[in-house]
Protein backbone atom coordinates (compact mmCIF):
# COMPACT_ATOMS: atom_id res chain seq x y z
CA UNK A 1 0.00 0.00 0.00
CA UNK A 2 1.56 3.41 -0.74
CA UNK A 3 2.05 5.97 1.66
CA UNK A 4 -0.83 7.93 0.52
CA UNK A 5 -3.42 5.35 0.97
CA UNK A 6 -2.27 4.83 4.02
CA UNK A 7 -2.79 8.33 5.14
CA UNK A 8 -5.96 8.37 3.43
CA UNK A 9 -6.96 4.86 5.35
CA UNK A 10 -5.61 6.27 8.33
CA UNK A 11 -7.29 9.36 8.72
CA UNK A 12 -10.54 7.64 7.65
CA UNK A 13 -10.58 4.96 10.58
CA UNK A 14 -9.30 7.57 13.50
CA UNK A 15 -12.71 9.83 12.54
CA UNK A 16 -14.76 6.77 12.01
CA UNK A 17 -13.65 4.31 14.90
CA UNK A 18 -13.46 7.33 17.35
CA UNK A 19 -16.53 8.67 17.05
CA UNK A 20 -18.07 5.48 17.92
CA UNK A 21 -17.88 5.57 21.90
CA UNK A 22 -18.83 8.87 22.26
CA UNK A 23 -21.56 8.75 20.05
CA UNK A 24 -22.92 6.14 21.89
CA UNK A 25 -22.06 7.85 25.51
CA UNK A 26 -23.97 10.75 24.60
CA UNK A 27 -26.77 8.60 23.36
CA UNK A 28 -26.91 6.98 26.59
CA UNK A 29 -26.14 10.44 28.68
CA UNK A 30 -29.23 11.91 26.68
CA UNK A 31 -31.23 8.33 27.15
CA UNK A 32 -30.68 8.66 31.10
CA UNK A 33 -31.71 12.53 30.63
CA UNK A 34 -34.48 12.02 29.45
CA UNK A 35 -35.89 9.20 31.58
CA UNK A 36 -35.16 11.45 34.58
CA UNK A 37 -37.18 14.62 33.17
CA UNK A 38 -40.13 12.15 32.49
CA UNK A 39 -39.99 11.16 35.81
CA UNK A 40 -40.03 14.40 37.08
CA UNK A 41 -40.82 17.26 34.91
CA UNK A 42 -40.41 19.82 37.21
CA UNK A 43 -36.43 18.93 37.46
CA UNK A 44 -35.79 19.60 34.09
CA UNK A 45 -33.96 22.87 34.57
CA UNK A 46 -31.57 20.74 37.11
CA UNK A 47 -31.29 18.33 35.14
CA UNK A 48 -30.09 20.13 32.29
CA UNK A 49 -26.63 21.82 33.11
CA UNK A 50 -24.85 18.92 34.20
CA UNK A 51 -26.33 16.72 31.24
CA UNK A 52 -24.63 19.32 29.14
CA UNK A 53 -21.19 19.39 31.05
CA UNK A 54 -21.27 15.91 30.64
CA UNK A 55 -21.73 16.06 26.86
CA UNK A 56 -18.97 17.89 26.74
CA UNK A 57 -16.44 15.51 28.58
CA UNK A 58 -18.14 13.01 25.87
CA UNK A 59 -17.37 14.98 22.78
CA UNK A 60 -13.91 15.81 23.76
CA UNK A 61 -13.14 12.51 22.99
CA UNK A 62 -14.73 12.29 19.72
CA UNK A 63 -12.43 15.73 19.42
CA UNK A 64 -9.88 14.33 20.02
CA UNK A 65 -10.00 11.65 17.50
CA UNK A 66 -11.38 14.22 14.80
CA UNK A 67 -7.86 16.41 15.48
CA UNK A 68 -5.89 13.23 15.30
CA UNK A 69 -7.70 12.27 12.23
CA UNK A 70 -6.69 16.37 10.47
CA UNK A 71 -3.01 16.10 11.58
CA UNK A 72 -2.84 12.90 9.73
CA UNK A 73 -4.30 14.27 6.66
CA UNK A 74 -2.97 17.59 6.59
CA UNK A 75 0.42 17.73 8.69
CA UNK B 1 -11.17 21.10 -4.73
CA UNK B 2 -8.19 22.87 -6.23
CA UNK B 3 -6.89 25.27 -4.33
CA UNK B 4 -7.90 25.08 -0.60
CA UNK B 5 -4.86 25.48 1.96
CA UNK B 6 -6.29 23.88 5.25
CA UNK B 7 -3.43 24.75 7.75
CA UNK B 8 -3.36 23.45 11.47
CA UNK B 9 -1.25 25.92 12.80
CA UNK B 10 -1.80 29.47 12.45
CA UNK B 11 -0.09 30.95 9.57
CA UNK B 12 2.06 34.23 10.69
CA UNK B 13 1.51 37.66 8.99
CA UNK B 14 4.28 39.63 10.20
CA UNK B 15 7.30 39.42 12.58
CA UNK B 16 7.51 41.78 15.28
CA UNK B 17 11.10 41.97 16.56
CA UNK B 18 11.40 38.65 15.58
CA UNK B 19 8.34 37.35 16.97
CA UNK B 20 5.66 35.92 14.62
CA UNK B 21 2.34 37.53 14.86
CA UNK B 22 -0.12 34.89 13.57
CA UNK B 23 -3.96 35.41 11.79
CA UNK B 24 -5.41 34.18 14.95
CA UNK B 25 -3.26 36.40 17.17
CA UNK B 26 -4.45 39.43 15.04
CA UNK B 27 -8.56 38.31 15.64
CA UNK B 28 -7.85 37.57 18.98
CA UNK B 29 -6.52 41.48 19.73
CA UNK B 30 -9.80 43.01 17.80
CA UNK B 31 -12.21 40.70 19.93
CA UNK B 32 -10.30 42.23 23.27
CA UNK B 33 -10.51 45.80 21.50
CA UNK B 34 -14.45 44.61 20.91
CA UNK B 35 -14.71 43.25 24.18
CA UNK B 36 -12.84 46.54 26.18
CA UNK B 37 -14.39 49.26 24.10
CA UNK B 38 -18.43 47.73 24.77
CA UNK B 39 -17.50 47.44 28.30
CA UNK B 40 -16.18 51.05 28.59
CA UNK B 41 -19.29 52.30 26.77
CA UNK B 42 -21.74 50.63 28.54
CA UNK B 43 -19.76 51.27 31.89
CA UNK B 44 -19.30 54.51 31.69
CA UNK B 45 -22.43 56.50 32.77
CA UNK B 46 -24.34 53.69 34.70
CA UNK B 47 -27.94 55.04 35.91
CA UNK B 48 -30.10 53.77 38.09
CA UNK B 49 -33.04 53.66 35.37
CA UNK B 50 -30.93 51.21 32.88
CA UNK B 51 -31.06 52.43 29.41
CA UNK B 52 -31.24 49.90 26.69
CA UNK B 53 -27.04 48.61 26.47
CA UNK B 54 -27.39 48.91 30.11
CA UNK B 55 -30.31 46.96 30.44
CA UNK B 56 -29.05 44.03 28.15
CA UNK B 57 -25.86 43.78 29.84
CA UNK B 58 -27.65 43.81 33.47
CA UNK B 59 -29.95 40.79 31.51
CA UNK B 60 -26.63 38.81 30.56
CA UNK B 61 -24.80 39.57 33.92
CA UNK B 62 -28.09 38.54 36.03
CA UNK B 63 -28.36 35.39 34.16
CA UNK B 64 -25.15 34.32 34.35
CA UNK B 65 -24.79 35.16 38.22
CA UNK B 66 -27.78 32.77 38.93
CA UNK B 67 -26.74 29.74 36.64
CA UNK B 68 -23.21 30.29 39.11
CA UNK B 69 -25.21 30.19 42.10
CA UNK B 70 -26.63 26.93 40.92
CA UNK B 71 -23.14 25.00 40.95
CA UNK B 72 -21.25 26.67 43.70
CA UNK B 73 -24.56 27.56 45.81
CA UNK B 74 -22.61 30.75 47.90
CA UNK B 75 -23.39 33.89 46.60
CA UNK B 76 -19.82 35.50 48.16
CA UNK B 77 -17.91 32.30 46.30
CA UNK B 78 -20.08 33.29 43.21
CA UNK B 79 -19.10 37.16 43.56
CA UNK B 80 -15.30 36.03 43.92
CA UNK B 81 -15.66 33.99 40.92
CA UNK B 82 -17.73 35.52 38.91
CA UNK B 83 -14.92 38.06 37.08
CA UNK B 84 -12.49 35.05 35.55
CA UNK B 85 -15.31 32.58 34.77
CA UNK B 86 -17.69 35.09 32.87
CA UNK B 87 -14.35 36.75 31.28
CA UNK B 88 -13.42 33.69 29.96
CA UNK B 89 -17.23 32.92 28.58
CA UNK B 90 -17.30 36.45 26.91
CA UNK B 91 -13.51 36.28 25.14
CA UNK B 92 -14.11 32.66 24.07
CA UNK B 93 -17.71 33.39 22.95
CA UNK B 94 -16.18 36.58 21.12
CA UNK B 95 -13.46 34.67 19.38
CA UNK B 96 -15.51 32.11 18.31
CA UNK B 97 -18.42 33.93 16.39
CA UNK B 98 -16.18 36.54 14.83
CA UNK B 99 -14.92 33.89 13.58
CA UNK B 100 -17.59 33.32 11.17
CA UNK B 101 -18.01 36.62 10.21
CA UNK B 102 -16.89 37.25 6.16
CA UNK B 103 -13.80 37.92 5.39
CA UNK B 104 -12.06 35.51 8.13
CA UNK B 105 -10.53 32.83 5.97
CA UNK B 106 -11.33 34.54 2.91
CA UNK B 107 -9.07 37.38 2.66
CA UNK B 108 -5.80 36.99 2.75
CA UNK B 109 -2.71 36.62 0.34
CA UNK B 110 -0.88 33.89 -1.51
CA UNK B 111 2.36 32.88 0.19
CA UNK B 112 5.51 30.43 -0.88
CA UNK B 113 5.66 28.86 1.89
CA UNK B 114 8.36 25.45 1.50
CA UNK B 115 8.09 25.76 -2.08
CA UNK B 116 4.35 25.43 -2.24
CA UNK B 117 1.77 28.20 -3.09
CA UNK B 118 -0.35 28.43 -0.39
CA UNK B 119 -3.52 30.95 1.00
CA UNK B 120 -2.55 32.57 4.20
CA UNK B 121 -5.43 34.41 5.25
CA UNK B 122 -5.32 37.49 7.60
CA UNK B 123 -7.70 37.17 9.73
CA UNK B 124 -8.55 33.28 11.48
CA UNK B 125 -10.87 32.78 14.39
CA UNK B 126 -9.01 33.43 17.72
CA UNK B 127 -9.78 30.37 19.26
CA UNK B 128 -8.85 27.90 16.05
CA UNK B 129 -4.95 28.33 17.12
CA UNK B 130 -3.65 26.02 19.58
CA UNK B 131 -1.34 28.52 21.10
CA UNK B 132 -4.74 30.33 22.51
CA UNK B 133 -7.06 27.43 23.73
CA UNK B 134 -3.66 26.22 25.91
CA UNK B 135 -3.06 29.28 27.29
CA UNK B 136 -7.06 29.95 28.20
CA UNK B 137 -6.74 26.51 29.74
CA UNK B 138 -3.55 26.64 31.42
CA UNK B 139 -4.61 30.05 32.58
CA UNK B 140 -8.12 28.57 34.24
CA UNK B 141 -6.26 25.94 35.62
CA UNK B 142 -3.42 27.48 37.70
CA UNK B 143 -6.68 29.48 38.64
CA UNK B 144 -8.06 26.73 40.03
CA UNK B 145 -4.72 26.30 42.20
CA UNK B 146 -4.56 29.78 43.46
CA UNK B 147 -8.72 29.67 44.43
CA UNK B 148 -7.79 26.42 46.24
CA UNK B 149 -5.14 27.96 48.47
CA UNK B 150 -6.96 31.07 48.80
CA UNK B 151 -9.96 29.08 50.39
CA UNK B 152 -8.39 26.24 52.28
CA UNK B 153 -5.03 27.42 52.82
CA UNK B 154 -1.82 25.61 51.35
CA UNK B 155 -1.39 22.47 53.44
CA UNK B 156 -4.76 21.31 52.96
CA UNK B 157 -4.71 22.14 49.40
CA UNK B 158 -1.35 20.58 48.98
CA UNK B 159 -2.57 17.52 51.45
CA UNK B 160 -5.22 16.51 47.94
CA UNK B 161 -2.63 16.20 45.86
CA UNK B 162 0.39 14.85 48.41
CA UNK B 163 -1.21 12.23 50.85
CA UNK B 164 0.65 10.84 53.44
CA UNK B 165 -1.95 8.24 54.17
CA UNK B 166 -0.65 5.18 51.98
CA UNK B 167 -3.97 4.64 50.46
CA UNK B 168 -4.73 8.03 49.69
CA UNK B 169 -1.46 8.50 48.29
CA UNK B 170 -1.95 7.08 44.79
CA UNK B 171 -5.26 8.86 44.25
CA UNK B 172 -3.61 12.26 45.01
CA UNK B 173 -0.95 11.48 42.72
CA UNK B 174 -3.47 10.48 39.95
CA UNK B 175 -5.46 13.59 41.01
CA UNK B 176 -2.08 15.56 40.46
CA UNK B 177 -1.71 14.12 37.00
CA UNK B 178 -5.28 14.99 36.02
CA UNK B 179 -4.54 18.74 36.42
CA UNK B 180 -2.49 18.78 33.83
CA UNK B 181 -4.64 16.28 31.24
CA UNK B 182 -7.19 19.24 32.29
CA UNK B 183 -5.12 21.51 30.56
CA UNK B 184 -5.11 19.23 27.53
CA UNK B 185 -8.29 18.78 27.34
CA UNK B 186 -9.68 21.84 27.65
CA UNK B 187 -7.47 22.98 24.77
CA UNK B 188 -8.74 20.40 22.45
CA UNK B 189 -12.02 20.36 23.02
CA UNK B 190 -12.14 23.69 22.12
CA UNK B 191 -9.46 23.84 19.47
CA UNK B 192 -10.82 20.76 18.04
CA UNK B 193 -14.33 21.93 17.97
CA UNK B 194 -13.54 25.25 16.63
CA UNK B 195 -11.02 24.56 14.23
CA UNK B 196 -13.05 21.23 12.33
CA UNK B 197 -15.62 24.25 12.28
CA UNK B 198 -13.73 25.97 10.52
CA UNK B 199 -12.60 23.17 7.95
CA UNK B 200 -15.81 22.06 7.62
CA UNK B 201 -17.68 25.51 6.35
CA UNK B 202 -14.25 25.68 4.18
CA UNK B 203 -15.16 22.33 2.56
CA UNK B 204 -19.13 23.13 2.20
CA UNK B 205 -18.55 26.71 1.04
CA UNK B 206 -15.97 25.12 -1.92
CA UNK B 207 -18.32 22.11 -2.74
CA UNK B 208 -21.98 24.05 -2.49
CA UNK B 209 -21.48 27.91 -2.12
CA UNK B 210 -25.22 28.75 -2.69
CA UNK B 211 -27.37 28.14 0.58
CA UNK B 212 -25.77 25.27 1.18
CA UNK B 213 -23.22 26.47 3.75
CA UNK B 214 -26.54 28.30 5.96
CA UNK B 215 -27.24 25.12 8.04
CA UNK B 216 -23.42 24.52 8.83
CA UNK B 217 -23.06 28.40 9.78
CA UNK B 218 -26.15 28.07 12.10
CA UNK B 219 -24.34 25.00 13.66
CA UNK B 220 -21.19 26.76 13.98
CA UNK B 221 -22.89 29.70 15.96
CA UNK B 222 -24.39 26.70 18.59
CA UNK B 223 -21.25 24.95 18.65
CA UNK B 224 -19.42 28.21 19.33
CA UNK B 225 -21.61 29.27 22.12
CA UNK B 226 -22.05 25.95 23.71
CA UNK B 227 -18.38 25.35 23.88
CA UNK B 228 -17.80 28.69 25.55
CA UNK B 229 -19.95 27.66 27.90
CA UNK B 230 -19.08 24.85 28.48
CA UNK B 231 -15.71 26.16 29.24
CA UNK B 232 -16.62 28.33 31.39
CA UNK B 233 -18.94 26.10 33.47
CA UNK B 234 -16.36 23.58 33.56
CA UNK B 235 -13.47 25.62 35.19
CA UNK B 236 -16.29 27.11 37.45
CA UNK B 237 -16.91 23.62 38.40
CA UNK B 238 -12.78 23.49 38.98
CA UNK B 239 -12.66 26.21 41.10
CA UNK B 240 -15.66 25.08 43.27
CA UNK B 241 -13.77 21.82 44.25
CA UNK B 242 -10.63 23.34 44.67
CA UNK B 243 -12.04 25.47 46.80
CA UNK B 244 -14.33 22.80 49.04
CA UNK B 245 -12.22 20.93 52.06
CA UNK B 246 -11.77 17.37 51.48
CA UNK B 247 -14.66 15.83 53.52
CA UNK B 248 -13.96 12.34 55.52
Amino acid sequence: MSEEAAKMFAAALAIAIGGLGPGLGIGILAAKAMEAIGRNPEAAGKVQVPMLLAMAFAEAIAIYALVVALIIKFV
Amino acid sequence: MSHITISLAAEPIFHLAGFPVTNSMLAMILAAILLVFTARTIGRHLTLVPGKMQNVAEMVIEFLLDLMNTVTGDRNQTKKFFPIVVTIFLFILTMNWMGLLPGFGSIGMNEVIHGEKVFVPFLRAGTADLNMTVAIAMISVITAQVFGIMYIGVKKHLRKYFNPNPTMTFVGLIEFLSEFTKIISFSFRLFGNVFAGEVLLLIISSLVPLIAPVPFFLLEIFVGFIQAFVFALLSLVFFKIAATAEEH
